[in-house]
């Protein structure tokens, strides 16, 4: 075996290869060989580490030294300084966005030092392109342990007593659901993963497939004995490319190393799993959409029940289930039930992966117990919302989801909790709005998504939700009237009872929840026609101060409808019926002068 | 016979997915890439219904169902802009107004070049890098305006070298 003194980590997941990681890698490589070192340094390329915003990332071990934002241009003196000298470059090292300290060691960063990553816990540590490696990291032990020393039954028993539940949005139980399949009987049963990821703000289950996509295979295959089904599919987004790619390769080398195919480990069991790609529809996350997708039909749902565990693809039992899901099975069977069962709360055990998205400093992937409170995730791992603003809310479940409110922070997250506040875990998309976010304008557009997305099948979700929208629009617009959220909630609570499927039954809750916390926000466009948040158009007005205003008349040159008028060196003035609220006076202005209100 | 694929390519196309009916997806998104107009001709959709032996309609059920699809042709670059909230959060909107200016052309649009559609789509994921475009399967985040027009000059110099 070759022996490397360093290893160096570079993630190759999507929001470090948008930044440019291929290109360090490439030149870090050749800086490498040009310098004799390429026996001596190894370079790995990985999945994510979760801190995306400051791809690309690169971690050296054996010290474990943290680099971010890695340009080519910083190689050579990576290399010179670190490689050869020994010493780290502490410009290119993690700085707290709030305290500027920098920290070495990837550890001591608080970003990770909060976490708890199962799940996650081969991304960014190995090669996913290279099976051998997950095998190193006891990946197809749980496999083996399964087909050698356990019945299906064991199996399924063991999933239950974790206390594992649906990662994807449901929470429901996934070892109770593996028994149902169990107990069909059939000649023929399937296992589905559910990688059709489309929460506006989630991201995890990419971040998986790209960075330990064994995992995934390794839980399909336990999940295939534990019902006794031979097939299984992988329902993927096209658009994650990188995901499908990384999927193809590693199902080739289970195969050729005999983990998938024909009689695995000797034990007479028979497992193949195929890809198959989504096209475009969100509606297909639905579990019964995603079977008609699978068979080459529009996705449409279909009434519950039956429930697909007893007639799912093409009619046969079929058990679906959530990448991340999946990525914990293997890790329960390996460690024991017990070992997964104290972590989290009462109901809901293990961790749960958020994405964090929108006004926070650290954006990227997280895992933590169940049941942190949402203070911990935004302000000891996210790093607190940038430039000083305020926090306002933050959106779980996405487009079925609803806001957590600042007064809520210190509920611990778990599904119940989220459900008892008016939101949901959904599949752990957190976006963070601060006070500059309209919430009224936010909610509009979580329904929006919705309402395009609809299928069309069912009445309430494909009309109710467009005159739902119609209303949101009109009270952006400044054209509100008092009757629009008695109107709103009416027809909310009609979806909600009456869509037949989840997108439709859930697409009121964000404008339900928004209502419920931030009602004050609605009344202000309703009543007042104003936009505290000043994010509504037509609801903005622009002035310019007197006081502050110099009279150098670049406002009004700049000003595209000519709606500034006023003489040199004395104040200008705007013409509030000829603006049309662009900003660009304001953002022009060197006084401070201009103020939107 | 519409220029741009020949009928044997698509008849390999369909051979590849051993001309399974429930491959109908990955078949018409592979003759929409190989297209290099990124769309699916009436014409082709016909030797797909033949071929898998379905109704012409169950192949537009499913080109008009799913969102990736386009039965008109697009430039050989379409330019998709998330227009989810995770983006819209950041100020995805300032990022659509680039690329209009930079190109010239409006939402939903193709330039005269036939080079690049710019179209909205929902959140493909990206949202750590959030405000993202992705073009073809390459995705683009953080994007300022420097950096738009750095990435469409890299696409307008490779389409010239395959000239």
């Amino acid at each position: 075996m070759e022996f490397f003194r360093s290893h160096v980590l570079i993630c190759t997941g999507t929001g470090c290869t948008s930044s440019g990681s291929r290109l360090v890698i490439s030149g870090l490589r050749k800086e490498l060989e040009e310098r004799n070192l390429e026996k001596e340094i190894r370079v790995v390329e990985t999945g994510c580490f979760g801190f995306c915003n400051l791809g690309p990332i690169m971690v050296v071990y054996p010290e474990g030294v943290f680099y971010c934002q890695v340009k080519l241009e910083d190689i050579k003196e990576i290399v010179e300084e670190h490689f050869v000298k020994g010493r780290p470059v502490k410009r290119l090292l993690y700085s707290d966005p709030n305290t500027e300290v920098k920290t070495q060691e990837f550890e001591n960063i608080e970003f990770f030092k909060h976490q708890k990553r199962i799940a996650l816990s081969n991304c960014g540590s190995i090669n996913p392109e290279k099976i051998e490696e997950y095998i190193a990291k006891d990946g197809y032990f749980a496999l083996g342990k399964v087909l050698n020393e356990m019945t299906p039954l064991d199996v399924i028993e063991e999933i239950k007593k974790s206390g594992l539940r649906g990662r994807g949005g449901g929470g429901f139980p996934t070892g109770v659901k593996w028994g149902f399949a169990y107990k069909a009987k059939a000649d023929q049963k399937y296992i589905v993963c559910n990688a059709d990821e489309g929460d506006p703000g989630a991201f995890m289950d990419r971040s998986v497939l790209e960075g330990d996509p064994h995992s995934v295979l390794e839980a399909m295959a336990i999940a295939g004995y534990a019902i006794g089904a031979s097939q299984g599919y992988v329902y993927v987004r096209a658009e994650y490319p990188i995901a499908v790619e990384r999927l193809t390769l590693a199902i080739k080398q289970a195969r050729n190393l005999g983990l998938l195919g024909k009689n695995i480990f000797g034990k007479g069991f028979d497992f193949e799993i195929d890809i198959r790609l989504g096209a475009g529809a969100f509606v297909c996350g639905e579990e019964t959409a995603l079977l008609t997708s699978i068979e080459g039909k529009r996705g449409e749902p279909r009434p519950r029940p039956p429930f697909p565990a007893n007639s799912g693809l093409w009619g046969k039992p079929t058990i679906i289930n959530n990448v991340e899901t999946l990525a914990n099975v293997a890790r329960i069977i390996r460690n024991g039930w017990e070992w997964f069962a104290s972590m989290g709360t009462e109901k809901s055990k293990g961790t749960k992966v958020f994405a964090l998205a929108g006004k926070i400093n650290n954006t990227g992937l997280i895992e933590v117990p169940m049941g942190t409170t949402l203070r911990t995730i935004i302000y000891d791992i996210g790093g607190g919302i940038p430039n000083g603003k305020k926090f306002k809310a933050a959106q779980t479940g996405g487009p079925s989801g609803g806001c957590i409110t600042a007064e809520l922070m210190d509920t611990p997250i778990d599904y119940d909790n989220l459900i008892a506040i008016g939101s949901m875990m959904g599949s752990g998309g957190l976006i963070v709005m601060d006070e500059d976010t309209c919430m009224v304008d936010i909610a509009r557009f979580f329904l929006e998504f919705t309402q395009e997305e609809s299928c069309g099948k069912c009445p309430p979700c494909r009309i109710g939700t467009k005159r739902m929208l119609e209303i949101l629009t009109r009270i952006c617009e400044g054209k509100g009237v008092p009757e629009d959220l008695e109107t709103l909630e009416t027809l909310a609570k009609t979806i909600k009872s009456t869509a037949l499927c989840g997108l439709g039954q859930t697409s009121p809750n964000p404008v339900l929840s928004t209502l419920r916390y931030f009602r004050h926000e609605y009344e202000a466009h309703i009543y007042n026609k104003k936009c505290p948040a000043g994010v509504c158009k037509a609801l903005l007005s622009y002035e310019i101060d007197p006081e502050k205003c110099r009279g150098c008349g670049l406002c009004a040159r700049n000003c595209p409808v000519d709606a500034i008028s006023g003489k040199i060196k004395e104040p200008f003035v705007i013409d509030n019926d000829k603006c049309i609220k662009c900003g660009t006076c304001m953002e022009k202005c060197k006084f401070g002068a201009i103020s939107r209100k | 016979m519409n220029d741009g694929l020949k009928k044997e390519q698509i008849l390999g196309i369909i051979e590849k997915k051993n001309g399974e009916k429930e491959q109908i997806l990955s078949i018409l998104m592979e003759i929409q890439k190989e297209s290099g107009k990124n769309y699916v001709d009436k014409e082709w959709a016909r030797i797909v219904a033949d071929e898998l032996g379905i109704p012409l309609t169950k192949v537009y059920d499913v080109l008009t169902f799913y969102a990736m699809f386009s039965t008109e042709p697009r430039g050989k670059y379409v330019i998709e802009v998330c227009n989810s909230a995770p983006c819209h959060v950041v100020n995805g909107s300032a990022v659509v107004q680039m690329f209009e200016e930079e190109l010239g052309i409006k939402m939903g649009e193709t330039t005269a070049d036939g080079l690049f559609t710019l179209q909205y789509v929902p959140c493909f994921g990206a949202c750590d890098i959030g405000p993202a475009v992705k073009i073809g399967e390459k995705v683009y985040g953080n994007l300022t305006k420097e950096k738009v027009t750095e990435l469409l000059n890299s696409y307008r110099e490779v389409s010239t070298c395959q000239k």
